[in-house]
């Protein structure tokens, strides 16, 4: 039997005096899976990959991943689970603006101490993989909003993470951008890579996903495996 | 690189503006620090090593040899209470030697050594050794005097080995070679001899006197020693004891030079001190404040709480570090020219800054810098990643909001009623913003404060209130040129005083007659200044009693009132070549010349004693309205045949003590003015960052530069009037503070004229200064925000 790499039980949370983000939600996600999660603004997808990424916790139910209580992690080992588990790529970057594209990458890896020279060309290789090797020593103020999304991909797959979380990867990407980016995932996932991707883009989800995971007000309302990646891109 | 350093160096390069604050601010408190310290080490240091090593006179006594007996003083030091050790009884004299060097020397010289070949009266102690359980001499050159014709003179007093010291004014006119030198911790005397030579000093007029040296069980206080005092007093005799001298008081006038730093410099130090202190929990508070989005993607990447604690830490030592050096170096050099003038106060060589005062200052202030930088990035550390990635930057929703609405309605541009609401939408920034006008006004306002008192101490001391000075020609000295020559002897003093009196625009006048005495119970001459005429008007300020009135009353400054250990309404005892003349103390008089150890008296006090004293110059004021040129030229035709030369008033020199906190005041004082525009300056720039893009949509919305930068302006206009308040408010009761303090360290009471220097006009100006330092501190920001590109603020995050 398949150890999953995420599992979710009766996991919810709410903010303040509002309707909860997440009301009960459980489900499994095995290794190789790309996953999508789908819903409309305020339907609980960015909390449910918090929870899942350890950046906040549940006020309820229990988030495993890989084998780890995720939410009962403390703020430290909460920080070594993330730089040892997951890769994540969000929406606006969030690359560090004052180092180069290459010191941006090589960073999750310094911090779990991979040797400097190993680190460096790991980054190489994966800025080489993902065609933006020419930037290496760019900052990131002078890339594209696609080439800065590959350069967080990149940073993502630094420490070959089992598990890559994407958080609306294309939401502020042109259309050619976003495709990019779309084959970028599904190739990963061709190779064996675990991803959860956050997005209310029908298209992002039936591209490079294997199963679509809808919630509706903080709920499941539907879950469908697809079996492989719709539209391989390359 | 590890990933720490990696996001440190990146910060520290990223964040130049922070991190030269940060660094400059560290200079300025290390390098006052060390200052202080060193200051405060070398005024104490040198007396009190050489006083417990050689045992110094805790009181020094000097008994009538009519009233009381050596055997008896012997007899009676045993049974006195608190005293744990005595020396004595020596024979003592108060003389005036003509002082013949030997042939290979150079002439004596200095302004107060009078004519050539002869110098003030000194006391002369007789002591059969060097040694003893109190009072024990260091003998620095030469060998003890165990001849009746040998001396044995004080370390500092200029006369060589083999110098003779003739007194004339004795019988037999005896003459005694100077075989040694040598240093008492106590100043006991200027000179000793054998016991039967200072015997044979004694006039036949003057009764001998005897000194004893006491050391007590208890003297850390002028309580304790004054208690002693009076236990020997009641054991000898209340009318025996012609006057004594603390060990306090001694050390007090040694260490008055350097004292005289060391208020000011804590000041000082205690402003760059908080200023660090401020400015590095500003600038990381803000850097975490600003930073929350950079917080929360370090920290999805795995960093944990306390490496980012760490890294914004580490990321305020790094210019603190630079910054200590840099005050390490200053301090370091700055110290020179001040212990130079410690060097000269103790005869000592090779003072410099202890190196554990260098390490002790270095360490407090990086202590303190990586507290204040914790306690900032404590909150860095404890962000919620979540909240940082969410919302990109730290909440300030719901701020300010009805200050808003209000400024809205006011009457003013909408640009600057935008700016003017500001800071209540970043109150904490606001707060330190405030803080940073307040220190920069705070120096400003103390500088001037300090310098404005200087200048009072400096007019005070001067006593130059006349219009027009009438004094001696300096006589050409040749060949034929009698010693001690020129007028002052001969001239026709008669004659200069009718010529005064007979101009029509002379309102007062004055004559001034110098000489020097002893006071009884005190070593070493004193000068006096003794008046004929009224010279209340002549700018000597009084800090009680009143101006002397007639023959017998004297006026003195407050360190010749504490060195004598007596009090307005006292009677002393002037010694005037050889007469004894009592007189009693109406006032004290602000003056610190010769160190405040200067006897003002009506010339009639000398007059009626017998020892008439002969003037030397004239201080006239003139009517309102007279021409102090045409006065002097009138004055100049009919005195200068009688050798005299009339001269404007004002004579006013800056000392060296003055000059050096006048300087160091200006240059800390510049420090302290651009940490706080940085200060300003950093705030600014972090506040236009955090909106830029409302400044983009501002100018999409059409606000042309000017505005931009009115609104700049505007949003440090509440804080830069808030702060410079406050700051000038700081500095004068800073003020008020430290220059009684300054007045205690240099053994000064200080006049009001000196104390109370700020009008409500300077007060004014003072504010406007403090204000100007916040425009100047967000002027460059300003700037700045006006120049960004409409487009690249709207695309920024």
């Amino acid at each position: 039997m398949t150890v999953p790499m995420i599992t979710v039980r009766a996991a919810a949370r709410q903010y303040d005096e509002g309707p909860p983000a997440l009301d009960d939600v459980s489900l499994t996600v095995v290794p190789g899976e790309a996953v999508a999660i789908l819903g409309p603004s305020g339907s609980g997808k960015s909390t449910l990959l918090n929870l899942i990424a350890g950046l906040d916790r549940p006020d309820s139910g229990t988030v495993t991943v890989n084998g780890v209580r995720v939410d009962t992690l403390s703020e430290t080992a909460s920080a070594r689970y993330r730089r040892g588990t997951l890769g994540m790529i969000f929406q606006f970057f969030n690359l560090l603006d004052d180092l180069t594209v290459t010191e941006n990458v090589v960073l999750p890896a310094q911090l779990a101490g991979m040797p400097r020279r190993e680190a460096r060309r790991r980054a190489g290789e994966l800025l080489e993989t993902l065609g933006i090797d020419r930037h290496a020593g760019a900052y990131p103020g002078r890339l594209s909003g696609g080439e800065r999304q590959r350069v967080a991909v990149a940073r993502a797959l630094m420490n070959r993470p089992p598990l890559l979380l994407a958080d609306e990867p294309t939401g502020a990407l042109d259309t050619a951008s976003g495709e990019d980016v779309i084959g970028l995932l599904a190739a990963l996932n061709a190779d064996g890579q675990t991803i959860v991707v956050v997005t209310h883009d029908v298209r992002l989800a039936r591209s490079c996903t294997t199963r679509t995971i809808e919630l509706v007000d903080g709920r499941v309302a539907s879950d469908v495996t697809t079996g492989v990646a719709a539209e391989p891109i390359r | 690189m590890s990933a720490l350093g990696t996001v440190v160096r990146s910060g520290v390069g990223q964040r130049r503006v922070q991190t030269v604050v940060i660094a400059l601010s560290t200079t300025m408190a290390v390098t006052a620090t060390i200052l202080g310290g060193s200051l405060l080490v070398a005024s104490d240091d040198p007396f009190d090593d050489a006083f417990t090593r050689y045992h110094g006179a805790h009181l020094s006594a000097q008994f009538d040899g009519s009233a009381v007996s050596a055997a008896e003083l012997s007899a009676s030091s045993g049974a006195v209470d608190g005293v744990s050790a005595t020396a004595g009884p020596f024979p003592m004299v108060s003389v005036v030697p003509t002082v013949e060097l030997p042939a290979s020397e150079e002439p004596l010289g200095g302004p107060n050594t009078g004519p050539p070949g002869t110098t003030s009266p000194i006391t002369v102690v007789g002591r059969g050794d060097p040694d003893g359980e109190v009072d024990d001499l260091a003998l620095t050159e030469g060998e003890w005097a165990t001849e009746p014709d040998e001396i044995v003179v004080a370390a500092d007093r200029p006369e060589p080995l083999g110098t003779t010291l003739t007194f004339a004014d004795v019988p037999g006119s005896p003459t005694l070679t100077v075989v040694g030198k040598a240093r008492s911790a106590t100043r006991t005397a200027d000179a000793w001899a054998t016991p039967s030579a200072v015997e044979a000093l004694t006039t036949p007029e003057a009764d001998l006197a005897y000194q004893m040296l006491y050391r007590f069980a208890d003297a850390d206080t002028a309580a304790d020693v004054a208690a002693g005092r009076d236990a020997v007093t009641s054991a000898v005799g209340a009318e025996a004891m012609t006057g004594s001298q603390s060990w306090l008081a001694v050390r007090e006038d040694l260490t008055r030079e350097t004292a005289l730093f060391v208020p000011f410099l804590g000041a000082f130090g205690l402003i760059g001190l908080l200023m660090s202190v401020l400015i590095v929990g500003n600038v990381i508070a803000s850097a975490v404040g600003s930073g929350a989005r950079r917080i929360g993607i370090l920290k999805a990447l795995g960093f944990t709480p306390s490496q980012v604690v760490r890294g914004y830490v580490v990321q305020a030592l790094v210019p603190a570090v630079v910054g200590t050096v840099l005050g390490v170096v200053a301090g370091n050099l700055l110290a020179v020219p001040i212990l130079d003038q410690t060097e000269t106060a103790y005869a000592a060589s090779g003072l410099t800054v202890a190196w554990w005062v260098n390490v002790a200052a270095s360490a407090g202030i990086l202590v303190v810098v990586a507290a204040t930088a914790l306690a900032a990035a404590w909150r860095a550390g404890r962000l919620r990643t979540v909240d940082a990635l969410a919302v990109g930057r730290t909440p300030t929703a719901g701020r300010g909001l009805g200050a808003s609405r209000l400024a809205a309605r006011l009457p003013v541009p909408r640009p600057l009623s935008l700016g003017l609401v500001r800071p209540f939408a970043r109150p904490a920034r606001a707060v330190a913003m405030v803080a940073s006008v307040a220190f920069g006004a705070t120096a400003i306002t103390f500088t001037v404060g300090l310098s404005s008192s200087l200048s009072e101490v400096l007019a005070a001391t001067a006593n130059d209130s006349a219009d027009v000075r009438i004094q001696p020609m300096m006589m050409p000295q040749g060949p034929g040129a009698e010693s001690g020559g020129g007028p002052r002897e001969t001239a026709d003093h008669g004659a200069v005083a009718a010529v005064i009196e007979d101009q029509p625009e002379t309102a007062a006048y004055y004559s001034t007659a110098r000489t020097e005495v002893t006071v009884s119970g005190m070593t070493g001459a004193v000068a006096v200044e003794a008046f004929t005429g009224d010279a209340s008007w002549g700018g000597y300020e009084m800090i009680s009693g009143r101006w002397i009135e007639g023959a017998g009353e004297v006026v003195l400054p407050t360190p010749l009132l504490a060195a004598s250990g007596s009090a307005v309404g006292d009677t002393i005892t002037l010694n005037h070549e050889g007469v004894a003349i009592p007189v009693r103390i109406v006032g004290e008089v602000f003056d610190t010349t010769d160190g405040g150890k200067t006897v003002f008296t009506d010339a009639a006090t000398f007059a009626d004693a017998g020892r008439p004293v002969t003037p030397f110059d004239y201080h006239v004021a003139l009517t309102g309205g007279a021409d102090v040129g045409a006065y002097i030229d009138a004055v100049t035709a009919e005195v200068e045949p009688l050798g005299f030369a009339a001269l404007p008033g004002s004579e006013e020199q800056e000392s060296s003590v003055t000059a050096t906190l006048n300087a160091l005041a200006a240059m800390l004082s510049l420090l302290l003015v651009t940490v706080a525009v940085l200060g300003v300056l950093n705030g600014v720039l972090l506040d236009i960052r955090d909106r830029v893009r409302e400044l983009g949509i501002h100018k999409a919305l059409g606000m042309a530069p000017r505005q931009t930068i009115a609104l700049v302006l505007a949003s440090v206009a509440l804080p830069g009037v808030v702060g410079a308040a406050i700051g000038v408010l700081l500095g004068y009761v800073l003020h008020a503070v430290v220059m009684p303090a300054i007045g205690d360290s240099a053994g000064l009471r200080l006049p009001q004229v000196v104390t109370d220097v700020y009008g409500p006009g300077l007060l004014v100006l003072l504010g406007v200064a403090g204000v100007l330092v916040a425009i100047a501190g967000s002027l460059p920001p300003a700037g700045w925000a006006a120049r960004t590109r409409t487009a690249t603020a709207l695309r920024t995050e």
